[in-house]
């Protein structure tokens, strides 16, 4: 029991340079890991886009007849909205997986190894946008299976996808950052609850931008989801205004460093809490 | 560099205004290298406000504190990186295999893979896990949960460990493995122990040298030897046959030579003695003198809830239950 155990050498000078970049990467494992053995989670994971899909597709097929929305079936204008409406519920969850490790003892662990804050941060933020990814194939796949055709091409799909994992991190960012002030599970299952539906339905995720009410339209022109939904519909619906979309996707961008840093900074209100 | 932790007047309050508490109030010790050092208190005492700023956790608002001669303050990074912390929750990952859990902390460290193999296997071998490495670790039982805590905090060879109440919520059996396994890691490896704990049998057990807080501060600090032998004597208790018998008996064991203090409780009296063990046949005959039939009678070393009676101006137990109901912020 007491044999002297195997020394080991410490991180090299050259290895610790690309440490934080690793100590991420191996942070997402752990995630995905955490998905793969909650079978039910990552079933409704995947199922939940479907559902979105179909759902308010089904519900809504008759809007499209409504002038202002042009030629093009509701599923097809539905779909880069619930890409995007998807990617922003998954991500408001984002922070429960911080929550759990600080009421377990993980995340004092962390904070005491030699694992950079930002790794910690970039990590779930990254794993988020795995997710986001495959949820958004999804959605694309059920879209085609149900006869909807998308005149951008690939490289409209390209667009979607970069909105959706923008916006998606914009929100895991929000939902760490919560959580690491709030630091209770009610809180931000109560925040994520109060801003994901409104920001979703203020927004032409569902409803043609002509067609909104005043006063939505202009709370919409400062909502990140309909950022994101403007720049996916227009780039995947075919003849885009390139300098419109990329503005967009600019503006997401913007958010997200913004967001990002938030979130890192939330640490120190943590560690001012222990 | 002499000691492997110094700390020096930490002052740590939570909250603000009306609300504030205050968890230190100026606690300083040094730890000799290679030696396991208790912390010990009741609930609430600021064990673990002080273990959180010397891992770097938390930082204080005064005082300083240095961990394997690098300052907590100045070079958080560096400390992070020589030591291990065993947080008071259970800090591995319930989803992930024992294998797993190490393979990842042995990452975060940047070890090498072959390192994190090697050292993790024998890791998992001397604390008994190795039949169980591959499961996970959510079906272990709570001992194999801990012992895992304590490998992930060893698996980089940190030159100071801190364990927060190591064994809070283990059954007696997994406690007194917990205890074997704490002390063959200091003298197998030479790691420098900080352990905090609310047994006093524990830090009895396991602390070459300790210091007892209380309420925020240090009230007393030796090896437990020498605080234990700070107090006068042993502690003999007499049980009676017969609680009626109590004046007489009290009156006869007052007659013998080396008798201090005499207290009664029901049937049960307690006797502070200069020497037990010389003192206890002279107190037997005595009561026999006195016709005096007893149950009991036993002769006990004076414990570190003497200790703890004597410098907090309180009982242990007491003490305890008093932070368990107060604010757990400061815990």
């Amino acid at each position: 029991m007491s044999a002297t155990l195997a020394p080991v050498a410490p991180a090299r000078p050259d290895v610790r340079r690309g440490l934080a970049l690793r100590q991420s990467v191996y942070l997402i494992g752990r995630s995905l890991r955490i998905l793969r053995r909650e079978p039910v989670y990552l079933a409704f994971t995947l199922l939940q886009p479907m559902v979105w899909l179909l759902l308010f597709g089904a519900l809504f097929e008759r809007v499209a007849d409504l002038p202002g929305f042009g030629d093009i079936s509701y599923l097809e204008y539905l779909t880069p909205g619930v890409v995007v409406m998807t990617a922003m519920m998954s991500a408001g969850w984002a922070g429960t997986g911080f929550i759990d490790d600080m009421q377990r003892g993980v995340m004092d662990r962390n904070l005491t190894s030699p694992v950079s804050r930002g790794a910690l941060i970039t990590g779930a933020l990254a794993y988020q946008a795995v997710v986001t990814v495959v949820q958004s194939l999804i959605v694309f796949g059920v879209g085609l299976l149900a006869g909807a055709r998308y005149d951008g091409g690939p490289a409209g799909v390209l667009v979607v996808l970069l909105c959706a994992t923008l916006l998606a991190v914009i929100f895991a960012a929000l939902s760490c950052a919560v959580a690491l002030t709030l630091r209770s599970q009610e809180s931000l299952i109560g925040v994520s609850q109060f801003l994901t539906l409104p920001l979703a339905f203020m927004s032409t995720v569902m409803m043609a931008p002509a067609l909104l009410p005043g006063w939505v339209g202009t709370v919409a022109r400062y909502n990140p989801v309909d950022w994101a939904a403007r720049a996916s519909r227009d780039a995947l619906l075919g003849d885009p205004d390139w300098s419109a979309v990329f503005g967009r996707a600019a503006l997401l961008a913007a958010l997200t460093l913004v967001m990002a840093w938030l979130a890192t900074r939330a640490f120190r209100a943590y560690q001012r809490s222990v | 560099m002499q000691h492997a932790i110094e700390a020096e007047g930490l002052v740590k309050t939570y909250g603000k205004g009306a609300k504030a508490v205050r968890a230190l109030s100026g606690v300083g010790f040094a730890v000799p290298r290679g030696t396991v050092f208790g912390l010990l208190g009741p609930n609430g005492a600021g064990k673990s406000t002080t273990t959180k700023i010397l891992t770097t956790l938390s930082t204080p608002d005064d005082g300083t504190a240095a961990v394997a001669g690098l300052d907590v303050a100045r070079e958080p990074g560096r400390v992070r990186r020589a030591i291990g912390y065993v947080p008071q929750k259970p800090c591995f990952d319930p989803t992930a295999t024992g294998r797993e859990n190490l393979t990842l902390q042995g990452h975060v460290h940047g070890l090498s893979r072959s390192d994190i193999r090697a050292r993790g296997d024998q890791l998992l071998e001397r604390f008994g896990l190795a039949d169980a490495a591959n499961r996970v670790t959510k079906t272990w039982s709570g001992g194999m949960q801990r012992k895992l805590d304590v490998a992930l905090a060893l698996l980089h060879q940190p030159r100071v460990l801190f364990l927060d109440e190591p064994t809070t919520g283990l059954d007696p059996e997994a406690r007194a493995d917990m205890w074997a396994e704490i002390s063959g890691v200091t003298r197998a490896d030479g790691v420098t122990i900080l352990l905090t704990t609310h047994y006093l049998e524990e830090a009895d057990h396991l602390a070459d040298r300790l210091v007892i807080i209380d309420r925020g501060q240090v009230v007393a600090e030796g090896t437990p030897e020498e605080l234990k032998g700070g107090l006068d004597g042993d502690a003999v208790q007499v049980e009676l046959a017969d609680p009626g018998q109590q004046t007489a008996a009290s009156a006869a064991i007052a007659t013998v030579r080396g008798v201090g203090e005499i207290s009664v409780d029901g049937a049960r009296l307690h006797a502070r003695v200069g020497d037990g063990a010389a003192t206890l046949p002279a107190l037997l005959a005595a009561l026999e003198g006195a016709s005096v039939p007893l149950a009991s009678v036993t002769v006990a070393r004076p414990s570190l809830d003497d200790v703890y009676l004597r410098h907090a101006g309180r009982s242990f137990h007491s003490a305890d239950r008093a932070g368990l109901t107060g604010t757990e912020v400061a815990a």
